[in-house]
């Protein structure tokens, strides 16, 4: 190899290594490669025909695409969130039961036979208006009054289940109309799960508005120095707001597809502990918990990873209570894996071993 | 190992990604000297202090420390302190809602507990001992920045140091303050401690120090003894080259020769930062400053004028016509932009790359929904880098592995490339090595003579006089008096500031 190219080629390697997308990438094949050592069939996946008599594809990375989606989605609201406050939302779970109420209310209503009595676009609306408020109160909460973000979505947390089953005089209205379950399931035609598509969007959606507007810029300046960028003219407290709002609408697309699964809902259980989810797709797309600079793709990457995992864990017969401590092994890992400290041990120790055997 | 020396680096390399911050370096520090390590910035003082003090690991060389034959291996901040060797930097590194005693003893404790009465009486002891008028139980933050300066070395002389290292320590102190710290600093060489003084003031260097170690590009240029080395041959040392730049820079062909209406103008402004409401104007093209000692109120001036502060009261005029300046949007729209005094807690951020920092005043004055393009965002750093010759791997780097001084250059930059009608420097040339200072300096002029009006703060005065053409003078955070043309002397100033004459 010639001088300059061995330096481009290190140079490209340690720009992996240092990229920021890297540790989703890594986590993922590492999972990949256990499940297809342990049991390539996990892969398997099948053109079926459900029970509404569609064709439908299933298997496990179906599954993985379907409920990835949901955290993903909520992940680029977290992201945002984390970037701007440096700290996170504990109350998407509440909020998500409080969008998905505000959903079967307007279409069903108290006492309702099952038909809808509006249609699906106004109450998905009605349920964004909301949950944007109930993440504008969070924002105030966190921005006017500088409350530690995680204590002041403490309290959403604690009454947000309340609040949604208050919504529907805890009644649990079932929705009869066939197209309402599209959203969480599959669209006549379509083999693939409608979260994944609904995922799509919001990423587009999300990359389009980061392209053509300065959301990106500001969040990321204020989540890093909120005094100096005062003095240049943003409004960090505005801006905070901002990212929990839009952390709201993420929250009633999610509302949309997990009332959509059951077409009825189950207020102490619905999106439960999703939150967590959500935060560790943030954290293991790399992205610092404190705030600060930020890369949306990376996050989505790890929400997807984290669903290959619960995924992974459930094909082991892991039942759904012990789930969560089988995770936290697993996200130990990761964390520890991607911690500054010991990317910098790495990155000393690939160099003496280059200069080794260079020296060889 | 030389006689009576405490340490010694020898050969001391270290590259950074792209840098070679240190090559072949050495340094001798004796018992009981002052030895003043001074360059420019990015000549390396810094790297050299933290390869000693553990925070970076040397790529070669060796360290040796009296009393040891081989070579000790300094690999955290908590080793170095454990050798005896301590460091002051510049920002306070103290906890401010601790007391004195809890931060001058705190991680220190051998066992899990704490005698508080033992250790509020032996810190009493100490703070007696060396003359510093702070009282253990005293909260840190109640102190001043100077007690606050000396509680830290307290805390490192009481640690039983032989090299005491003060970095940049009197940059946030005023004269007296200064003083004090020198007396504490003779104290302390008389009982033997090697003190390795980094600092940006020439004055303070020949005042206190004994030796000089001078590097420049990360190298060694030499260790002198202070007599032998005039200042003049200590800054063409540090430069590189012989320069008669320290004498008059205002050059009488490069004034603004246009119409001086009045740019801006203030009328019983006040914020709530405590000051008494104040008048103001400038000229187009006209360069003044405000002046006074440190707390007088200087910097909340402008800071009004800026509304960086919340305005409370006054009338503010801009071309003769009535603004409303409510926040510092405002400002800037109205064509104002002000470098703050506190570089890192105001101007950069710290993550974001030197091109998305230099962007971003003008970036928000474009709005929201009008991004730059990358590649617009790339042609503004590129040209602003060069201008400046800031000095950085690339525009991608986050701006605070930059020097100071660059770091500084890069908020000039950020502030002119939103082309203000009226710019204000709040200490912009603050620790900053004289290379950089005259060049901001020359700048500052140049844009004058091209209908910029400047408002220039700094703490040391003899560069006020070299740029201003007129000083308000500020008295406990209020105006007291305007010197121009004749009246701008040394002595002068230094008489309005005292208030002598009125008695």
């Amino acid at each position: 190899m010639t001088e300059k190219k061995r330096a481009a080629a290190s140079g490209g390697m340690a720009g992996l290594f240092r990229n920021q997308i890297f540790i989703p990438i890594a986590a993922l094949l590492l999972l990949a490669a256990f499940n297809l050592i342990v049991d390539p069939s996990f892969f398997k996946i099948t053109l079926g025909t459900n029970s509404e008599g569609y064709s439908v594809l299933t298997g496990n990375l179906m599954t993985i695409l379907d409920y990835g989606s949901e955290v993903a989605i909520l992940a680029i609201g977290m992201t945002l969130v984390t970037a701007a406050s440096g700290g996170q939302d504990i109350s998407v779970g509440a909020t998500v039961a409080i969008a998905g109420s505000v959903i079967l209310r307007i279409l069903v209503g108290l006492g309702g036979d099952g038909t809808l009595q509006a249609p699906i676009i106004v109450a998905f609306l009605a349920a964004c208006v909301v949950s944007m408020l109930f993440g504008a109160f969070n924002g105030v909460l966190v921005a006017i009054f500088k409350i530690q973000p995680m204590v002041a979505t403490l309290i959403l947390y604690t009454a947000g289940r309340s609040i949604a089953a208050w919504i529907n005089n805890n009644e649990l209205p079932i929705v009869t109309d066939k197209t309402f379950t599209y959203f969480g399931g599959f669209i006549p035609g379509l083999p693939v799960p409608t979260p994944f598509f609904l995922a799509v969007v919001c990423v587009v959606i999300t990359m389009l508005v980061l392209k053509f507007t300065n959301l990106g810029l500001y969040t990321q300046a204020v989540g890093i120095n909120a005094s100096s960028s005062r003095l240049n003219g943003l409004n960090p407290t505005f801006i905070k707001w901002l990212s929990f709002v839009i952390l709201g609408l993420c929250v009633a697309v999610v509302g949309l597809i997990k009332t959509s699964r059951l077409s009825t809902i189950n207020y102490s259980v619905i999106a439960k502990d999703i939150e967590m989810d959500a935060i560790l797709a943030v954290a293991l797309g790399g992205n610092a918990l404190s705030g600060g600079k930020f890369n949306i793709p990376a996050s989505i990457l790890g929400a997807y990873v984290i669903q290959f995992l619960t995924t992974t864990l459930y094909k082991f017969q892991v039942s759904s209570d012990a789930l969560p401590a089988y995770k936290a092994v697993v996200v130990v890992l990761l964390v520890v894996i991607s911690a500054p400290a010991v990317k910098e041990k790495m990155a000393a120790l690939s160099k003496k071993m280059k200069t080794q055997k260079e020296v060889g | 190992m030389k006689e009576n020396a405490v340490l010694e680096m020898r050969n001391i390399h270290k590259s950074f990604p792209g840098v070679r911050a240190l090559h072949q370096v050495d340094f001798t520090l004796c018992e009981g000297e002052i030895h003043a390590l001074m360059g420019e910035n990015g000549a390396g003082k810094s790297t050299l202090i933290k390869v000693l003090t553990g925070v970076y690991e040397k790529d070669e060389g060796e360290i040796y420390l009296k009393g040891s034959e081989k070579p000790v291996s300094i690999k955290s901040p908590q080793d170095a302190q454990n050798l005896g060797i301590s460091t002051v930097y510049q920002e306070i590194t103290l906890c401010p809602n601790l007391t004195v005693a809890e931060n001058m003893y705190i991680g220190r404790g051998k066992s899990g507990l704490t005698n508080w009465r033992k250790m509020n009486a032996d810190a009493d002891r100490i703070l007696t001992n060396l003359g510093i008028p702070a009282r253990a139980t005293q909260q840190l933050s109640d102190c001043s920045i100077a007690i606050q300066q000396m509680v830290a070395i307290a805390r490192a002389v009481d640690m039983d140091c032989k090299v005491l290292i003060l970095d940049e320590p009197t940059s946030s102190l005023d004269e007296s303050e200064v003083e004090k710290l020198f007396g504490l600093m003779r104290d302390l060489k008389a009982r033997g401690v090697g003190i390795i003084f980094v600092t940006h003031f020439l004055d303070q260097v020949y005042e206190v120090c004994d030796k000089i170690t001078v590097l420049r590009d990360g190298e060694l240029v030499g260790e002198y003894v202070i007599e032998d080395l005039p200042r003049v041959k200590l800054v063409a040392k540090m430069l590189g080259k012989e320069l008669n730049d320290m004498e008059e820079i205002k050059d009488e062909n490069q004034v603004y020769k246009g119409p001086e209406e009045r740019v801006f103008e203030a009328e019983g402004l006040q914020s709530d930062a405590g000051i008494r409401p104040f008048d103001f104007y400038i000229r187009k093209g006209e360069v003044n400053g405000f002046t006074g000692l440190l707390g007088s109120g200087r910097s909340e001036c402008v800071r009004a004028i800026f509304a960086a502060d919340k305005v409370i009261a006054g009338r503010v005029k801009k071309n003769g016509k009535p603004v409303k300046i409510a926040k510092p949007l405002d400002a800037m729209k109205n064509g104002i932009a002000y470098l703050p005094e506190d570089r890192k807690r105001d101007g950069i951020v710290g993550d974001l790359s030197v091109r998305d920092n230099i962007i971003l005043a003008a970036q928000v004055l474009r709005g929201f929904f009008r991004p730059f393009s990358r590649a617009e965002a790339n042609r503004f750093a590129d040209e602003y880098i060069k201008l400046l010759e800031i000095k950085t791997a690339s525009a991608d780097t986050p701006i605070k592995s930059l020097s100071g001084g660059n770091q500084q250059k890069v908020i000039l930059a950020r502030w002119l490339l939103t082309h203000p009608e009226y710019l204000i420097l709040d200490e912009p040339t603050r620790g900053i090595d004289i290379g950089t200072k005259i060049e901001i300096q020359k700048l500052v002029l140049k844009l004058a003579s091209e209908g910029m009006s400047v408002t220039f703060i700094s703490s040391e005065t003899d560069e006020m006089l070299r740029t201003c053409s007129r000083l308000i003078v500020m008295r406990d955070r209020k105006v007291v008096g305007e010197l121009s043309s004749d009246e701008l002397t040394q002595s002068k100033v230094m008489e309005t500031i005292a208030g002598g004459n009125v008695g």
